[in-house]
C-alpha cells in the first residue's frame, strides 16, 4: 500500500475532485448526444427533415 | 479529403464518428501510463508525496488555459471568415475549460493548505486563474442569453478576444509580481528545473489530458452539430402550414 504520509486526506481529496469533474464532464457529453438523438429521430418519426437530407432522398 | 471539406458539419460529423473511438483509446492508453508512473514517482524532498498532486494540478492549468486560446483562435474565425465549424468549436471548448480550470483551482488549494498553510491567497497567479474561471462562466452565459447561435457566437468572440488578455497575465504573473505561487518550473528559457523523476510523470499525465480534451471537445462538438439540427427542425416545425 503506497504511504502518502501525514498530508494523505488532501492528496486523496485533489484526485477524487480531479476524476469527479472529469465524470461529470463525460456524463454530460454522453446524456446530451442521447437527449438529442432523441429529439433528431422524434422530428424524423414526423416527417420532418432538412433541405440537404431531402435533396439527397430525391437524388436516390 | 482536404481541409476545406472538414468545414462542412456533416462532412466533419462523420469523420469524428471515425476518430472518437481510436481518441478514446489512446487517452484511457495514456492515463494508465501516466498514472502508472505518478504511483511510482519518489516523493519530493520538500513537498513530500504532495508532489503528486501536481499530476493532476499542472496539466489542469495547462487545459484551462489552451482552451481558452483555442477559443480566441475559434473567435477570430467566426469574426473575420464567419465560419459556422468556428462557432462551434468556441462554444463546445467554453464548458471544458471552464471544467478544467475549476479543477486547477480545487487541487491548487488543495496542496496549498499543506504546503503554504492556506487554501487561499490573494496573489497574482490565483488571481488571474480565478479570473478565468469567472470569465468561462460569462462567455458560457452569454451564449444561454441569446438564442439565435450567429448573434451570440460573435458576442461570445468579442468577450473571448477581450479575455485572452489574461492570458500572459496568467502566464508572467509570478515574474511581474511577487507572489507566493512558485515561478514557471516546467517551460522556462533555461530548461526545466524539474527532476526527471518527477518531470517524465509529468509530461505523460500532461499528453494524457491534452488527448482527454481533444475527446471530449470533438465529441462536445459533434453534439453542437446535433443540437443546431434540432433547432432548424424546430424552425421548420413552427414555419409548417397547419394541418386542416
Amino acid at each position: 500500500m503506497m504511504n502518502l504520509g501525514p498530508h494523505a486526506a488532501f492528496i486523496v481529496t485533489a484526485y477524487v475532485a480531479a476524476i469527479a469533474i472529469v465524470a461529470a464532464l463525460v456524463a454530460w457529453i454522453v446524456f446530451d448526444r442521447r437527449h438529442l438523438s432523441r429529439m433528431l429521430d422524434a422530428f424524423e418519426a414526423q416527417g420532418i427533415s432538412r433541405r440537404s437530407e431531402r435533396a439527397n432522398e430525391e437524388t436516390l | 479529403m482536404t481541409l476545406i471539406d472538414l468545414a462542412n458539419p456533416s462532412r466533419f460529423s462523420a469523420l469524428t464518428d471515425r476518430l472518437l473511438p481510436w481518441l478514446s483509446s489512446a487517452t484511457l492508453l495514456a492515463f494508465a501510463f501516466g498514472i502508472s508512473q505518478a504511483y511510482l514517482a519518489p516523493d519530493d524532498y520538500q513537498q513530500g508525496a504532495t508532489v503528486k498532486i501536481m499530476f493532476i494540478h499542472v496539466p489542469a492549468a495547462w487545459l484551462g488555459i489552451f482552451a481558452w486560446i483555442l477559443m480566441s483562435a475559434a473567435a477570430l474565425g467566426t469574426l473575420v471568415w464567419r465560419h459556422p465549424l468556428a462557432d462551434v468549436a468556441a462554444k463546445a471548448a467554453a464548458p471544458i475549460g471552464a471544467a478544467f480550470t475549476l479543477m486547477c483551482l480545487v487541487t491548487g488549494s488543495l496542496w496549498g493548505r499543506p504546503m503554504w498553510g492556506t487554501y487561499w491567497v490573494w496573489d497574482a497567479r490565483l488571481t488571474s486563474v480565478l479570473v478565468l474561471f469567472l470569465m468561462y462562466l460569462g462567455v458560457i452565459a452569454l451564449w444561454r442569453t441569446i438564442d439565435d447561435p450567429t448573434r451570440a457566437a460573435r458576442a461570445a468572440a468579442v468577450l473571448t478576444l477581450v479575455g485572452a488578455i489574461n492570458i500572459p497575465i496568467i502566464k508572467f504573473s509570478v515574474d511581474w509580481w511577487n507572489t507566493l505561487h512558485q515561478p514557471a518550473s516546467v517551460l522556462r528559457l533555461g530548461g526545466s528545473t524539474i527532476h526527471p523523476t518527477i518531470l517524465v510523470p509529468l509530461i505523460v499525465m500532461l499528453v494524457a489530458f491534452t488527448l482527454l480534451f481533444l475527446t471530449l471537445h470533438l465529441a462536445a462538438m459533434r453534439n453542437e452539430i446535433m443540437r443546431r439540427r434540432v433547432r432548424t427542425m424546430m424552425m421548420m416545425r413552427a414555419d409548417a402550414p397547419a394541418g386542416p
